[in-house]
């Protein structure tokens, strides 16, 4: 903890010009709202890829009108080839979880609010905050490029595993150019995320005002941090990982590439490289992203919930130590997307005890969760009830995972739709359900005015059935064995499977078309929705005490913000109101948690 | 609202659980030794989640209902027993049952990798490649001849890349696009990639196992049942991924001996 008068200074004045106040800027409020801006561009791209998919899915011959346009050679006559639907699939699977998952509840909200939640006027280090977005917008933009250059996006999948990744052109479409864009653009991803890992990492640990001791953040900057250590570890394996994979493409080596492999009737020119090396980089990246995904949108909802439950939850502290639980454990059970894959089968026992235990605090945490609503003044608006929404995707989601923890039942699993139903709940869907709450909740405060509430709850009605009819069926067509990854169906055992596909693909469909509600609500209010009062949930940490909404440059107008109490100081009797600010020096019998 | 969200999380809940507890969409039946143990644990897990599944959201909605916009002057109340109770309880009953769960899987696992293939199991040679399985059995001599990758060559049909006129061991090997098997009789499948990652799914045998190129793996199982059953491909190898299928026939020891006898004439 640090005397405001040493640290809050910001750090540089406030620009005049459009493009350091808009483009190049180094406010962290305005790098927050890029870092939404770049997720809702790519989430509307990675939707669109998906209903493209799913109208395939359900029927393989259909002519999408317009589709040769994207790739006369991926859509001839309109009709989508089996590669092109892989490559589509593989840039579907890419952009959501890193450019998405990641980006949105991490990079986007974190920016925005984790300084103003410390009580700072910025980021300590707002270059490489600016340079994070940048590098992280040009990250997509090279993903998007292979769309555009030789025979289009790798079809890979995006675990890209080796040796499909790494010999080249002659592996499939797109396997060559377009893999070299695909490691380029996710190493360059990479930068982004350790440059803002660092950011976050240094704000909550140096940046905090005044009586902000560790315990009294907030949990959503529990979220962020927690976040920001696995970002720094992780993105720090895939980034070495992919600029092999690249040397292998570009300057024949063999990190990934087996010996005596044919290809085309063609012995390759690689020899002593390990398919299984990748998949271990990968994983060792790929387990943790998952919870970098989640987290922060644990966090989000913990904060979401105790201002519409109008009290604290039951344990603040057994939630952070639940998140960071989840956290440590991500790296030691990555092993689990490998039961079947040829590593040593002891290996697989060994992994899944730990992939078993992280139940237990998963468990915990939707324990506490649902304990904390016993009692309370829970009030529904949109904010709470995509929140509420979280919790029951989360527990669907997390249930499955019982199943592919154990490597015996993973035999029947593996690969198959129970896996893509799984990981669509429990890190997909809720993480945008997160998301969802955060920008509800939040907005008032970015923008100054209020979303609409009855477009916001037809938004969350409609979303919340649609995707359990999207991912709960995935389920069961896993439970019969169908294969992931496939852009037909045309084994005798999963013909039959065919209807559920194209009830699947129309419940894709319509929800897609519903999240049209959500992007007018969003654009509409900004201009038109009803002023917002500057604490228009009575809520109780930092960013409701800003002087106006949106917040001034320096996020608090001059004033040196001094923090006296428990972030969630809801559910005070004999106030007049049931809830006293963190900010506020109010002498209270304080709601404290049991520690 | 808060009611309504309560009502509909408990219908989702239960029509969730509908397809399975009514069994509407299964994987092909066992015809495996080693299965029944596969089914029984995927069985025991279905009971054990479920019972998580539909307690967690049927408490979810019974809190939202009860506490959604209750009296203004309602005092906040704690639940009975407070956070450490609920720890307590995450860790008493998922921490057994998961524990529990992965102590019984060990014994399915351990069946399929952990005992070595009998002595006199049959051993087939299973070469994956984009987007085809070929198989290979020994011939009278029981040896696999040795692969000379540089030889593949689809045109000639040399799909192991075998030199059968410097190595004796390979003149007498049978190569096929279809695997067909003795019934109740143990194989002994060594796995071998020629190009990129693919992998041996058998629903009905209840077996999965990646092809590691520059690594040849082995599996082992027993068929139980005549019959004729897909192997598919589950690890994405390219466009023709979707497509990669074989069949693998199991018969009577009797049919087997007269198809090898066929299949070595077809040389």
């Amino acid at each position: 903890m640090h005397d405001t008068s040493a640290h809050a200074v910001h750090q540089h004045a406030a620009p005049t010009s459009f493009i350091r106040k808009y483009v190049f800027s180094l406010d962290h409020k305005v790098i927050g709202k890029q870092y939404y801006g770049l997720a809702l561009l790519a989430v509307l791209t990675g939707m669109v890829l998906s209903w493209l998919m799913r109208l395939h899915l359900g029927w393989t011959d259909l002519k999408i009108p317009g589709l040769h346009l994207l790739s006369a050679s991926g859509a001839p006559g309109d009709v989508m080839t089996p590669e092109y639907y892989l490559q589509l699939m593989t840039m579907h699977g890419t952009i959501m979880v890193f450019f998405v998952l990641t980006t949105a509840p991490f990079a986007a909200f974190g920016n925005y609010f984790l300084p103003i939640q410390v009580g700072a006027e910025d980021m300590p280090f707002p270059r490489f905050n600016m340079m994070s977005f940048w590098v992280t917008f040009t990250a997509f933009l090279v993903l998007i490029s292979s769309f555009f250059f030789g025979d289009g996006p790798t079809l890979a999948g995006w675990t890209q595993y080796a040796p499909l990744s790494a010999v080249g052109a002659v592996a499939g479409p797109g396997q060559g150019t377009g893999e070299v864009l695909w490691a380029s653009s996710i190493a360059i991803f990479c930068v982004g995320q350790l440059l803002g890992s660092l950011n976050f990492i240094t704000t909550t640990l140096d940046m905090r005002t005044k009586g902000m001791s560790l315990w009294r953040l907030p949990l959503t900057a529990w979220g962020w941090f927690i976040t920001s250590v696995m970002g720094l570890t992780a993105f720090a394996v895939l980034m070495p990982a992919c600029i092999l994979l690249i040397l292998d493409h570009v300057a024949g080596t063999s990190f990934f590439v087996a010996s005596n492999l044919v290809l085309n009737d063609q012995l390759q020119p690689h020899s002593g490289g390990s398919t299984l090396l990748w998949q271990h980089l990968f994983w060792f990246f790929g387990h943790p992203e998952v919870y970098i995904a989640i987290v922060p949108g644990m966090g989000v909802v913990s904060h979401i919930l105790v201002a519409n439950m109008r009290r604290p939850m039951l344990s603040h502290r057994v939630i952070v130590y639940s998140m960071g639980a989840l956290a440590v454990l991500s790296y030691m059970v990555y092993g689990h997307h490998m039961f079947v894959s040829g590593m040593n089968p002891f290996s697989s026992l060994v992994f899944s005890f730990p992939t078993l235990v992280i139940t237990i605090p998963s468990t915990i945490l939707v324990l506490i969760w649902i304990g904390s609503l016993y009692g309370s003044k829970l009030r529904i608006n949109t904010a709470s009830l995509f929140a509420l929404g979280f919790i029951s995707m989360f527990i669907s989601g997390g249930v499955s995972g019982f199943f592919l923890a154990q490597p015996s039942i993973d035999i029947m699993l593996h690969a198959t739709y129970f896996v893509v139903g799984h990981f669509h709940l429990v890190m997909a869907v809720a993480a945008i359900f997160g998301i969802f709450a955060g920008t509800y909740f939040w907005y008032p405060k970015v923008t100054g005015r209020m979303m609409n509430e009855t477009l916001g709850k037809i938004h969350f009605w409609l979303t919340f059935v649609g995707a359990y009819c999207i991912f709960m069926p995935f389920h069961y067509l896993g439970i019969a064995g169908n294969v992931r990854r496939y852009q037909a169906f045309v084994d005798d055992y999963l013909v039959r499977l065919i209807p559920l596909h194209r009830f699947i693909t129309v419940a894709a469909l319509c929800t897609g078309a519903v999240q049209l509600i959500f992007l007018y609500n969003l654009f509409y209010s900004r201009f038109r929705g009803e002023e917002a009062p500057l604490n228009p949930w009575q809520a109780t940490s930092l960013e409701w005490s800003t002087p106006s909404s949106p917040p001034p440059f320096d996020n608090f107008g001059g004033r040196h913000v001094v923090v006296y109490h428990d972030p969630y100081q809801y559910g005070i009797e004999g106030s007049t109101d049931d809830y006293v600010m963190q900010d506020s020096p109010a002498q209270i019998q304080s709601v404290r948690d049991e520690k | 609202m808060g009611k309504i969200l309560a009502v509909t999380i408990i219908l989702i809940a239960i029509l969730s659980a509908v397809p399975i507890v009514m069994h509407t969409w299964n994987p092909p039946a066992d015809v495996s030794t080693h299965g029944h143990l596969i089914d029984e644990q995927m069985s025991e897990t279905m009971a054990e989640a479920g019972i998580a599944f539909l307690a967690g959201q049927i408490l979810l909605a019974f809190f939202i209902w009860k506490f959604s916009n209750v009296k203004p002057g309602a005092r906040i109340k704690n639940f009975p027993g407070g956070a450490m109770g609920l720890v307590l309880a995450a860790f008493l009953l998922v921490g057994t049952e998961v524990l529990a769960l992965g102590v019984f899987g060990v014994k399915a696992w351990s069946q399929v990798y952990f005992t070595p293939p009998a002595a006199d199991a049959m051993p087939v040679q299973v070469q994956a490649g984009q987007f085809a399985f070929y198989f290979r059995y020994p011939g009278a001599d029981g040896k696999f001849g040795p692969l000379h990758p540089e030889l593949v060559n689809e045109g000639t049909q040399n799909l192991f890349g075998l030199d059968p006129d410097h190595d004796p061991a390979s003149k007498d090997d049978i190569v096929t696009a279809e695997m067909a098997i003795p019934v109740n009789k143990e194989v002994h499948l060594l796995m071998h990639s020629k190009d990129v990652g693919h992998s041996f799914y058998v629903p009905a045998l209840r077996v999965q196992q990646d092809f590691v190129p520059g690594l040849d793996v082995s599996l082992h199982f027993t068929a139980t049942k005549v019959g004729k059953y897909e192997i598919v491909c589950t690890q994405l190898c390219g466009l023709g991924h979707y497509n990669m299928k074989a069949y693998l026939e199991v018969m009577s020891q009797q049919d087997f001996d007269s198809w090898l006898k066929q299949q070595a004439a077809n040389q």
